[in-house]
């Protein structure tokens, strides 16, 4: 049996849908995410109405901490795009440099995350605390594991990845293209996961 | 964009563990999910063999030796079955069957293998994908079974798993106790189920062959299209409700528990605040659906089946196409029929009992348009047929049984009762798995080069029919007398029951007859694999589609050449033609004759 | 896929650098907005409003959604749509609980005189 087969529409568009595979793959991918931090966001709509009192979370969670935590995704995010125009342009030393950044800024993330995870143990601030506290540790906790896979695909296209740029140039591009999808999604999530978990009033 | 099949440097054969354990190739990885889903297809009926005895004979001791001495003293005291031992069988028998068994069966063996042949593709659009998704479903698998053999045994709470009883049983923060595994279980199979979507929608929108157009997609195609947008976007609900009921479980969160909840005589020491009925929605919100995922395959591979077998075109192909659109789209705001008695108001309930009735006209087409497509055909009443043609009077009573559970005042008195357990069971049993056994005995030519054994075949057939029918429709008749259901003792305690306990024997010897006819297909199956006499055509049943337009099994790669398609697929008895077929990649020889089969 | 002239990609790398600037903007707006008391329903929109504006910003530009195929648009307008439904049917069960009903479920309670029981001896009436 060899190994000669080729699925079309890994680097060219397919005529009828202006999409490569990996694309459209993508984007479905993120439809499935929209439902699952959608269910978790209707969850605190439930539980938040339904309860008789609710805290104001910026009496406890660290909203500056929170708040550089904002920028430093949301520059994540042009760093990212950056990354994958750089390789349009094709200056790979450029797009390294991007997508670097990108992977630093996600380090970055990761760590004022556990700052402040590890300062909510200290005050005894648990998820068994309160339906609040619950929902603060399950969709930060669920949007932080998916920083770290979004890292994990970015530091393997920064790396040993990089390799098809040599070979596949179109589909590498590709390739960085739908990881930026993902991470831009990453993003958009935490986008309205800070306002709802740390701005909005309680009850 | 590659026309031509490019023969790259020749690296040499794959070893053994790359080409049959490991393999990116659809065909291996459908016959990877087919084997190991029939394994848990059968270990899960065998789970129900066992519930039944309890249910035929209460509180007697199993007359099965050594079966008795390894389940254990916890498990069957004194050969009698505990009753926390029967409510694991039941909640496992529905967890495995469902997710374990039928849809693996439908969508990832049907579906990877079928699928990328009848769109004319080398493989699926994404097949390293693919092989991690059945890796990760292998996973899932293994934890659900071991979760029997933890300290209190598997999950006990249903396959529903409803809070506040799953939250608490047992009371432990511990990964190692079966409800926290079968959550777990369930991340993994869920997915598993999200990635091969993935795959699968991006295969039969990108990857169609040259003149492959939307309507001229074989309805089996469209079926799984469908069943893919179902599974990526109802299931994330639940894995997130999953995630959160692990949370209540083990880090001693709320999400599911009011306030003030008290158990075994304790107060449960929790915040409290949650929502026992939020997880009854986000588990339906994908469950309803989920009932979807299960009979859409099993249509499409009716349709196949019957179009190939009258030797006419399907009636009413855009009836169908449009019907089963409208059928996925509506799946998702009928969930709450399952919630009726949870206290709902009055308008809520109007609501979702209108959508429910309104999805039972999709239903309805689809049913009506394969039985209009008998009419006038020449019928072959192979083995395949007999499956599919029991299929359509199967499903319809499926059905339309389920009309009194989709009225919320009907529901009142049937919610719960075996009457519910009779109407989803003749969907799918009787319903989707002979629609199943009818696509085994369809491609098992083609993807193996022997026929399978007609007699014995026939056998299957009649037997299965009997005995599905000797187990189902007493269910119906115990349920309208009221007979609840996931009783351990099947009924006995309750005075309302008395006149109906009899059909509890008359149910469990047709499970355990039944049990004995999928033995012959066992054999059959395996034997015809070995020693079955060979096909001397690739295209045996002589149909149109291009799965059979393959060498017999196709190697890696499907074809020898990439299809091109100048017609839609049943074109079968058109006049004008030789023969009474008209395959899908051939061309015609006069260039008018196209559009006259189209216009047909 | 088709090569993008470098003036094309330099147009566009323009525009992530605005975006940008209107992302940390939209940031620092929705935590200063945050410390008026804007009561619950006035702050749940404003922080929704200013989420929407970001996220699009962010779909539109970074994502390219602006420029995408219609297959992307449909998917995201179907998965929209049960969001919606996921969402807004579940509040409208809890609104509309039997024994609960408020707003536009409202049925207006029967009055029933309460008979005040007896007093156990010692006991204090509130």
């Amino acid at each position: 049996m060899s190994t000669a087969i080729e699925i079309p529409y890994n680097s060219t568009e397919r005529p009828d849908t202006g999409l490569y595979n990996a694309k459209l793959g993508v984007w479905l991918f993120l439809a499935s995410e929209v439902m699952l931090f959608g269910a978790l966001f209707s969850t605190y709509v439930l539980l938040r109405t339904g309860a008789d009192t609710w805290e104001h979370g910026a009496e406890f969670l660290n909203v500056p901490l929170a708040t550089i935590n904002t920028m430093v995704l949301i520059f994540s995010s042009v760093t990212m795009v950056m990354s994958w125009a750089s390789l349009k342009m094709k200056n790979f030393g450029k797009y390294k440099l991007y997508m670097g950044l990108t992977f630093l800024c996600g380090v970055a993330f990761l760590v004022i995350k556990s700052f402040e995870y590890a300062a909510k143990f200290e005050h005894h601030l648990l998820p068994s605390t309160s339906t609040f506290m619950a929902l603060y540790f399950t969709m930060t906790g669920l949007h932080g594991l998916h920083v770290i896979g979004g890292m994990i695909v970015n530091g393997y296209l920064w790396g040993p990845g990089s390799k098809m740029w040599q070979t596949d140039p179109e589909r590498f591009t590709n390739r960085v293209e739908v990881a930026g999808l993902y991470w831009h999604f990453v993003d958009l999530v935490w986008i309205f996961l800070f306002p709802t978990l740390y701005l909005l009033p309680g009850k | 964009m590659t026309e031509a099949h490019h023969h790259e440097e020749h690296h040499g054969e794959l070893p053994f563990w790359r080409k049959y354990i490991f393999s990116t190739d659809h065909k291996v990885i459908g016959i990877q999910y087919g084997l190991t889903s029939l394994v848990f297809l059968f270990f899960g009926f065998s789970l129900m063999m066992l519930m039944r005895w309890q249910l035929a004979y209460p509180g007697k001791p199993l007359p099965i030796g050594f079966l008795v001495k390894w389940l254990g003293d916890s498990r069957m005291p004194g050969g009698i079955m505990a009753p926390e031992f029967y409510n694991q069988l039941g909640a496992m028998h529905g967890t495995i069957m469902v997710f374990l068994g039928v849809v693996p069966l439908a969508v990832g063996a049907f579906g990877n293998y079928i699928e990328p042949l009848q769109v004319g593709a080398q493989d699926m659009a994404f097949p390293k994908l693919n092989m991690s998704s059945y890796w990760v479903y292998f996973i899932g698998g293994v934890v659900m079974l071991c979760s029997f053999f933890v300290s209190g045994g598997s999950a006990q709470s249903g396959w529903t798993s409803y809070p506040p009883l799953s939250d608490v049983t047992p009371q432990s923060h511990s990964l190692f106790t079966g409800q926290s595994m079968w959550l777990t279980g369930m991340v993994f199979l869920i997915t598993s189920s999200l990635l091969g979507s993935v795959n699968t929608i991006t295969t039969i929108i990108q990857l169609r062959a040259k003149g492959l157009t939307w309507m001229r997609l074989p309805f089996f195609v469209w079926a799984q299209l469908v069943t893919g947008f179902l599974l990526l976007l109802a299931f994330p609900p639940l894995e997130a409700a999953g995630v959160m009921q692990l949370m209540d479980r083990m880090a001693g969160t709320s999400f599911f528990l009011p306030s003030g909840l008290v158990v075994g005589g304790k107060a449960l020491n929790v915040s409290g605040g949650g929502s026992a009925l939020l997880w009854q929605h986000l588990f339906w919100f994908l469950a309803h659906p989920e009932v979807y995922v299960l009979i859409l395959p099993a249509m499409g591979i009716v349709a196949e089946v019957i179009a190939n077998n009258t030797r006419k075109p399907l009636w009413g192909y855009k009836s169908l196409v449009y019907s089963v659109i409208f059928l996925g789209f509506m799946s998702f705001i009928v969930w709450a029929h399952h919630m009726f008695l949870t206290g709902m108001g009055t308008a809520i309930n109007a609501f979702f009992q209108t959508t429910t009735m309104i999805i039972s006209i999709p239903s309805i087409i689809i049913l009506t348009a394969l039985i209009l497509s008998l009419w006038g055909g020449s019928i072959r009443f192979n083995v395949p047929m007999l499956f599919a043609l029991a299929f359509l009077p199967m499903f319809g009573i499926g059905g339309l049984t389920g009309l009194p559970l989709g009225l919320a005042s009907a529901d009142i008195h049937l919610h719960d009762t075996y009457y519910v357990i009779g109407h989803f069971h003749y969907v799918v049993a009787p319903g989707t798995l002979f629609a199943l056994f009818a696509g085994i005995y369809y491609w098992f030519p083609k993807a193996s080069g022997k026929q399978m054994n007609e007699t014995l075949g026939k056998w299957h057939f009649w037997g299965s029919l009997i005995f599905m029918n000797g187990i189902f429709l007493p269910m119906l008749i115990q349920g309208l007398a009221g007979v609840s259901r996931r009783l351990y003792d099947g009924g006995v305690s309750y005075l309302h029951a008395e006149h109906v306990l009899y059909l509890n024997k008359v149910m469990s010897h047709s499970a355990w007859a039944l049990a004995v006819v999928q033995l012959i297909f066992i054999v059959n199956f395996f034997w015809s694999l070995f020693a079955g006499r060979k096909v001397t055509s690739d295209n045996p049943w002589e149909a149109t589609t291009l799965e059979w337009a393959t060498p017999t099994p196709p190697p890696h790669g499907n074809f020898l050449k990439i299809p091109e398609v100048y017609c839609g697929p049943y074109e079968y008895s058109a006049p004008g033609e030789d023969k009474d077929f008209h395959p899908q990649n051939e061309p015609y020889k006069k260039p008018g004759d196209q559009n006259n089969q189209e216009k047909r | 896929m088709s090569d993008t002239h470098h003036e094309d990609v330099h147009r566009h790398v323009k525009t992530y650098i605005r975006v940008f600037v209107a992302l940390a903007v939209g940031t620092i707006i929705t935590v200063l907005a945050s410390n008026f008391h804007l009561g619950i329903i006035l702050g749940i929109i404003v922080a929704l409003i200013i989420a929407t504006v970001k996220g699009s910003l962010v779909a539109a530009f970074f994502m390219h959604l602006s420029a995408e195929r219609k297959p992307i648009y449909w998917v995201l307008v179907l998965t929209a749509t049960f969001v919606v439904a996921m969402v807004g049917l579940i509040m409208f069960a809890r609104r509309d609980q039997q024994g609960r009903q408020q707003g536009i479920f409202a049925v207006p309670a029967k009055h029933v005189p309460v008979h005040h029981a007896e007093t156990p001896e010692g006991a204090h009436k509130e």
